[in-house]
């Protein structure tokens, strides 16, 4: 029996869309608290604020992050919620489950919490939503003693990683998203814990450009796949697609009729670079001059694949717009050999060399992008002992407000009016 | 033995971080990992990935609501361990996929889940609109600025004939955040949908010195809106901060940093919309969404205003752009211009960048198009 009127979210079972609303109420059934949740949830749609109290710090021994501590400002009227703290769990690279594995942990969050959860949080965390503080050491007991799994990240740390499916289920894999996501969590299970960083860290790993999970806009350190040879091209199959035989983008537009499949619209003239034509009935394509933007094998996925030589390009630093707007990743190391068989040390040593910098210079606070945009990416460059390439811009600057270090001037800086004097008379 | 607080440090593990995936590979894929050669969209929500090795694995996606209990998860298992062999996996925008090797399995978990009324919606493939990423809002945030899983339920209800059909030019990804914090994907969206306040933060001076550390609510402030300062309560003076109301654009930081200086408020909150963001780098770089719609009030259950807009892009955006232009592209293409008015958005002075390098958004150019909004100009 329903605990409060819920008028308002009662109009939210309405609808195609399976509704939050109409599971919540089935979950009361056997979790009275989620009663409480829809009680205040309504509350807030009346009175159109939030009435969660600020802030809370919970979490269990040992660590300094993971739980996000949470309590109702109405706690007389929902008394169910009025602890309410989330649990990050860490989430297997690639969110494939064995129903063993999630029925596990469903019955681990039937016995301590609201049974409400979030598949999943934007960072990548199996979210569990909803909990009072004398339940997280035995949750966290049970989680680990009985489950072999471990929270997630949150503070000034290393948050949750996470990747793209990558090769498990996609063609255009240039390195094994799922493995290196995985391999370097465990690596830094101290960082992910223990918050030790002037602010935030996320990495994040798509194996091509298309980047499924936005790598590029949502992570610190982002390693999105990519190929320094040429485009692999079967000829044959390039004909089946002009003979309208296989559908162009896997059949992505086949509610729509767009018309016969044309190679040289739907191909060759968006491509961003013009570095594609056809030749006797063959598709040709300047390697030198493609950006390996993804579009045409993303057009023609039969006929064309990424190349052989795989690896990675390297973006750092993108955030949210607070504090000094939003940022997506800079383009900082153009090509990495990403390889289990040295365990990835290349790429950690490029984290290392991020982070041994940044937690000295980093203000309280400072996303890495900032730090970057604070001390010029010229200066980051050296940092991460780059050369400065003309790919880390879209374009050179335009205003002349040089900085020379001293050494790189004849002479150096140190110099004497009076010299100055004997050629120029004031 | 279980946990013992009288020895909390106890028989305690640490740092096992995740399960490893490979434990959760559905047999087909655990086979054929990284031997893929092609895939093909079957129908909306179906996908076929055809290994090198011959071996096919079949995939159905379906809409979820990410705000889900331990039954539905539950239910979703007894489906997996029905059709799928004991495994599912869940993306990178919250839906659901159901993976078989073979056909007829296929079918047969197609015809169940469409059994089930629209619960478990097939959809989100190819050139559709997949589902929402979104926030906590006022299911668990305290600083949200308006709810989160309402609006994606209001919004996707609407949108639900384009979650299971490819009818668009291609993939519209819309994403809400609750506050500016922007937590998910909505700087970079076809389509966002934004929470924003429009009164500065309230100065509880009875309480700031106990529960902030004023330096750090001052440098919060990204436009130094704050300052040090002294207030009287019951006649005693405190060390609190002073707030410049007019260097103010509402953005919450401080209070996220300090818990006295609440600014929710129920006529100034509201939702802002962004478009033609995206994170691929397929054809054009990456782009961040762009504010079109400075203001929607926050009108639960169901948004009407925010849902209108929405759905008045999209059929726009259907109707005018090329194949395989993002709702972006299309933007830039036809010049912004050309997009208010299509979109029959009034454009408005907030929609013009004033912050830091605001410059390089304004045209320094005599190339524009004369649009309804330049009348007042073109008629003598
Ligand atoms: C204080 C209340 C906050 C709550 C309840 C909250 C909640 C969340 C949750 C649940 C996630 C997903 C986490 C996961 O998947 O593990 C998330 C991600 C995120 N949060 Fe927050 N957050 C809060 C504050 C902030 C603040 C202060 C910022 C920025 C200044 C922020 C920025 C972000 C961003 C950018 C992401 C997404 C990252 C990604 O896409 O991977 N959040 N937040
Ligand atoms: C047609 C070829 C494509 C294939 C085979 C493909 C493959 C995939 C796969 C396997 C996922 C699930 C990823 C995961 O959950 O870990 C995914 C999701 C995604 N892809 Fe792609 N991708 C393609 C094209 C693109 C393009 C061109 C873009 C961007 C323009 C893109 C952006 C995304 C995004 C944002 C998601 C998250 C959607 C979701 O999880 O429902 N993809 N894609
Ligand atoms: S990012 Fe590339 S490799 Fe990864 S799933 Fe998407 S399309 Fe495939
Ligand atoms: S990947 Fe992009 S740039 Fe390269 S040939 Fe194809 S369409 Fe052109
Ligand atoms: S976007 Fe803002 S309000 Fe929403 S969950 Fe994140 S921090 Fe909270
Ligand atoms: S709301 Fe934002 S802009 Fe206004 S005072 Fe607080 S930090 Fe400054």
């Amino acid at each position: 029996m329903a605990k409060h009127a819920t008028p308002l979210l009662d109009e939210l079972e309405k609808g195609p869309w399976p509704s939050f609303v109409t599971d919540m109420k089935r979950q009361a059934e056997t979790h009275p608290e989620c009663w409480d949740i829809l009680g205040q949830l309504e509350l807030s749609y009346k009175d159109k604020i939030t009435h969660w109290k600020h802030g809370g710090i919970v979490g269990v021994f040992g660590y300094g992050g993971g739980i996000v501590g949470r309590y109702s400002d109405v706690p007389k009227r929902f008394p169910g919620v009025e602890h309410f703290h989330t649990v990050r769990i860490a989430q297997p690279s690639g969110l494939y489950y064995s129903t063993k594995n999630l029925r596990g942990l469903m019955d681990l969050w039937d016995k301590y919490g609201s049974g409400m959860t979030n598949m999943h949080g934007s960072t990548g965390d199996m979210i569990f939503l909803g909990t009072r503080t004398e339940n997280l050491e035995p949750l966290f007991w049970d989680l680990t003693h009985n489950l072999e799994q471990d929270l997630g990240g949150s503070g000034s740390n290393l948050r949750t990683p996470s990747c793209c499916l990558g090769e498990s289920r996609c063609e255009w894999a240039c390195y094994d998203a799922q493995d290196v996501c995985h391999h370097l969590t465990m690596h830094y299970q101290d960082e992910i814990h223990r918050p030790a960083f002037p602010y935030k860290f996320k990495f994040k790993f798509s194996a091509c450009p298309n980047d499924c999970v936005a790598s590029i806009a949502r992570s610190d350190f982002a390693l999105i796949g990519t190929w320094k040879d040429d485009i692999r091209i079967d000829q044959a199959a390039v004909k089946e697609y002009i003979a309208g035989n296989y559908p162009a983008n896997a059949g992505a537009h086949a509610g729509r009729d767009w018309g016969k499949f044309d190679i040289k619209k739907e191909v060759l003239d968006l491509c961003p670079t013009g570095c594609m034509w056809m030749e006797g009935g063959e598709l040709k394509i300047d390697n030198a001059e493609c950006t390996r933007c993804m579009h045409c094998i993303n057009v023609m996925p039969r006929a064309l694949k990424p190349g052989k030589e795989k690896g990675a390009t390297v973006c750092i630093g993108a955030k949210a717009p607070i504090l000094d707007g939003a940022q997506f990743a800079t383009m900082v190391i153009p090509f990495l050999e990403v390889s289990k068989e040295n365990e990835y040390e290349n790429v950690i040593d490029v984290i290392e060399q991020v982070w041994d910098w940044w937690m000295e210079v980093g203000k309280n606070r400072e996303r890495v992008g900032e730090t970057m945009q604070r001390v010029g990416l010229p200066t980051f460059l050296r940092v991460m002992e780059v050369e400065a390439l003309p790919q880390h811009v879209k374009e050179p600057r335009s205003n002349p407000y040089v900085f020379w270090r001293e050494e790189e001037v004849e002479g150096g800086w140190q110099r004497d009016v009076e010299e100055f004097r004997r050629k120029h008379n004031a | 033995m279980g946990y013992d607080p009288n020895n909390p440090m106890e028989g305690r593990i640490t740092d096992l971080g995740p399960r490893h995936y490979s434990e959760m590979l559905p047999p087909v894929i655990a086979a054929n990992k990284g031997k893929w050669d092609y895939h093909e969209i079957l129908a909306p929500g179906v996908l076929v990935h055809v290994a090198e090795s011959g071996d096919k694995c079949f995939t159905v996606r379906v809409g979820s609501p990410r705000l889900i209990s331990i039954e539905y998860i539950r239910e979703l298992c007894d489906i997996a361990d029905k059709y799928c062999k004991g495994y599912l996996r869940f993306t990178t925008r919250n839906n659901v996929e159901f993976m078989t090797d073979s056909k007829e399995s296929c079918d047969a978990l197609i015809a169940d889940l469409k059994g089930r009324t629209t619960k478990f919606p097939i959809g989100g493939t190819g050139a559709s609109i997949t589902n929402i990423v979104h926030t906590q809002g006022w299911i668990h945030c305290h600083t949200p600025a308006t709810d989160a899983s309402g609006p994606v339920k209001a919004v996707m209800d609407d949108l639900f004939e384009y979650f299971g059909s490819m009818v668009l030019p291609a993939q519209v990804r819309i994403a809400l955040a609750c506050c500016l914090n922007m937590c998910g994907a909505v700087h970079a969206s076809d389509i966002a949908i934004l929470g924003i306040h429009r009164k500065p933060p309230m100065v509880d001076h009875g309480r700031i010195t106990g529960v902030c550390e004023i330096p750090l609510a001052i440098s919060a402030c990204p436009l130094g809106a704050i300052k040090p300062a002294k207030a009287q309560v019951d006649g005693k003076e405190v060390k609190s901060v002073q707030v410049n109301a007019e260097r103010c654009m509402f953005c919450g930081n401080c209070y996220t940093m300090c818990p006295a200086m609440p600014l929710a408020d129920p006529d100034g909150d509201g939702i802002a919309i962004l478009v033609g963001g995206k994170v691929s780098n397929s054809k054009s770089m990456p782009k961040f969404s762009k504010l079109v719609v400075p203001f929607l009030p926050n009108t639960p259950p169901r948004w009407p205003e925010t849902v209108q807009v929405i759905r008045k892009i999209v059929e726009v955006y259907a109707k005018d752009a090329r194949k395989y232009e993002r709702i972006g592209e299309w933007a830039e293409r036809i010049g912004w211009e050309k997009f208010f008015e299509k979109c029959d958005i009034p454009f408005t002075d907030k929609s013009i960048d004033d912050y830091r390098l605001a410059y390089d958004t304004w045209r320094t150019s005599t190339q524009f198009k004369f649009t309804k909004a330049t009348a007042a100009y073109t008629s003598k």
